[in-house]
């Protein structure tokens, strides 16, 4: 288990080092260089050079890196010149928002599609499990952003019955005043990994209820609840705990179109703006939060998985 | 989106369970005749695939047939609902909608197919080279690869479009950059098990180099795997075309896709303008279910066969 755990850790720190590598390099490929990024379209060619000179442009790459990574280690992600906000502070506004709404949207998923596909695999080839596995096929294949106005036309514009936008305010505890407005854009993003976690689930048990330890377990007299929720669950969740954190940065990516769907003031239409009028710093400061935030969250996802599964320990 | 992709679900128990008939394929050595045997089986993937040739008779043969004018827009003409002359009205500035799904279709199809096979072509040359010489290498590739990973897919898309002005072909590779890990890191996995194999060490007994052994024997090999891959990433490819397009960094006007024409559509929605919505939203979705039938049951039989192995 040490071991295992030493390994699994020395990997997540060679693949932070990558990471920060990579947004590096894309901070090098900007039209012309860090300075054009930052001091927009109409600097002055000596301007450029006086940037370059006082922020170490003109030294060796790995000088260059070696500062980055130092600024980097000491906290300080750059300085959005469109805001005129640090990026630490932006990111400590915006990203508990993100947190709190992937965060939901995540735990829905799980609460829903971990009984769906156990039922599919109960009821599997009979009518309800293909109605249930179209239905996860069209919500994989619907595009977020159309699903997200689908939901606000029905819900809001013809039944009245949620606000059509989501919460608006600086702070987490501003979003959590308003419930009712939080339901849709948490829905819109959740869909997409019900879809996902439903099929995986059901296949997990499918494959499980053949095995022998089922037959046993029956054999033994145990009642089907049993047989499903002590044994097939416990043992169909495994491979779900690695996929939920493999999905992490796919729900990501959906919580940038739900933001912009439902205008919740979050990371991602933060991001999504920062796209639009070329904020770099903020997109790189974002950019290698969310990934370094991603790699810890499978290596979470791999340790919880060691913990649940003895078997991974000594592997 | 690229969610489950990768992560082929462990259906295999089931099929030799339960329907003893998609063990036919075991025998079949080909991948064409394994590929012929899934649509003789499988229902789900017949439908897929005329969904898929329909779609692509339609974008590509549809305005041979359907003669619309898509150079010229007119005011005059914007958002008619459809009519005889206009079978699916016209969009705000005055094109023809249904020629514009078969144009949209064509950049749509075209985009998304050319980008899986990039990512895949690119990721089969990488994963071999990686499973096959092994050792420190792999790791280091295969840390390479999980730093890209990291990246939240629409992220790392939105960066590179601000980055580049998304023509068509910027596009493809834009959109393979973020899709070439998963058939890497599948193709290593397969290859390491290759490797292995006493057909591999003869080869190399015989004198064979490490290249044509990949060329010869750890390519063909995962090609079944890689097929899959790449029939379920043009789905996800015209998902991610469609996201960013909604988020206005896909390629620009006048070039059209589906994506693009149901978010321009999603401003009228409060207009009624119905015909600029469901014709795009529908064509989405039918053509990503249709590649994800399709290779999902390439998949499942693909599975059984390398089980009877």
């Amino acid at each position: 288990m040490t071991t295992y755990l030493i390994r699994r850790l020395g990997q997540a720190v060679l693949v932070v080092i990558g990471v920060t590598i990579v947004v590096f390099i894309i901070s090098h490929l900007l039209p012309g260089g860090p300075a054009r990024a930052l001091l927009g379209p109409r600097v002055t060619p000596e301007q450029v050079h006086a940037f370059i000179v006082a922020n170490g442009y003109n030294k060796p790459i790995f000088v260059q890196y070696w500062h980055y990574i130092d600024n980097l280690l000491h906290g300080n992600l750059g300085y959005s010149y469109h805001y005129n906000q640090t990026v630490n502070s932006l990111l400590a506004q915006d990203l508990p928002k993100t947190a709190l709404l992937v965060g939901l949207a995540v735990a829905l998923a799980i609460v829903v599609a971990i009984p769906l596909g156990i039922l599919q695999a109960v009821r599997r080839n009979r009518s309800i499990d293909y109605v249930l596995t179209g239905a996860s096929f069209v919500g994989y294949s619907m595009p977020t952003f159309w699903l997200g106005i689908l939901l606000i036309m029905t819900f809001s514009v013809s039944l009245h019955l949620l606000p059509p936008e989501a919460p608006q305010g600086a702070t987490i505890g501003v979003v959590l005043q308003q419930p009712s407005a939080l339901i849709l854009p948490v829905v819109t993003l959740a869909v997409v990994s019900i879809a996902a976690y439903s099929r995986f689930m059901r296949s997990s048990s499918v494959e499980n209820l053949v095995q022998d330890y089922v037959r046993t377990v029956r054999a033994k007299g145990a009642s089907e609840w049993r047989v499903l929720f002590h044994h097939v669950l416990r043992n169909s969740l495994i491979p779900i705990i690695t996929l939920i954190g493999l999905s992490l940065p796919a729900v990501v990516s959906g919580a940038i179109i739900t933001e912009s769907v439902f205008n919740y003031p979050g990371m991602g239409l933060l991001f999504w703006n920062a796209a639009t009028t070329r904020d770099y710093p903020v997109l790189m400061g974002f950019t290698i939060v969310i990934a370094v935030a991603t790699v810890v969250g499978n290596l979470l996802a791999d340790i919880l998985y060691a913990v649940v599964d003895p078997r991974i320990r000594v592997g | 989106m690229t969610m489950i992709a990768g992560q082929p679900p462990p259906e295999q128990a089931k099929l030799l369970t339960q329907s003893p008939e998609g063990g036919e394929t075991a025998a079949v050595g080909s991948l064409w005749r394994l590929i012929l045997g899934v649509f003789t089986q499988n229902r789900l993937a017949v439908v897929g695939l005329g969904i898929i040739v329909f779609m692509a008779l339609f974008s590509f043969v549809g305005p041979l047939v359907y003669h619309t004018n898509q150079i010229n827009t007119s005011v005059t003409q914007a958002t008619l609902a459809p009519s005889s002359a206009h079978l699916l009205g016209t969009d705000e500035v005055g094109y023809d909608e249904l020629g514009r799904l078969m144009v949209g279709g064509q950049s749509s199809l075209e985009i998304g197919i050319a980008a899986a096979v990039l990512a895949s072509l690119v990721g089969m040359v990488y994963g071999s080279i990686s499973g096959f010489v092994g050792g420190w290498i792999d790791g280091l590739m295969m840390r390479v690869l999980d730093s890209l990973l990291a990246f939240p897919a629409l992220l790392l898309l939105l960066l590179l479009a601000s980055i580049i002005t998304p023509t068509i072909p910027i596009m493809i590779g834009v959109i393979a950059v973020v899709a070439w890990l998963v058939p890497a890191r599948l193709v290593r996995g397969e290859t390491l098990a290759i490797r292995t194999r006493d057909y591999v060490q003869a080869a190399r007994g015989v004198g064979n180099t490490g290249w044509r052994i990949i060329a010869r024997h750890v390519v063909p090999n995962v090609i079944g795997v890689l097929v899959v891959q790449t029939t379920l990433a043009v789905a996800d490819s015209i998902l991610l075309l469609a996201s960013l397009s909604y988020l206005g960094l896909g390629p620009p006007p006048p070039a059209a896709n589906w994506g693009q024409m149901l978010s321009d559509g999603l401003n009228y929605i409060y207009d009624g303008y119905w015909w600029l919505i469901y014709p795009p939203g529908v064509a989405i979705v039918l053509i990503v279910i249709a590649f994800n039938f399709v290779g999902d049951a390439l998949r499942d039989s693909l599975e059984v066969r390398l089980r009877q192995r």
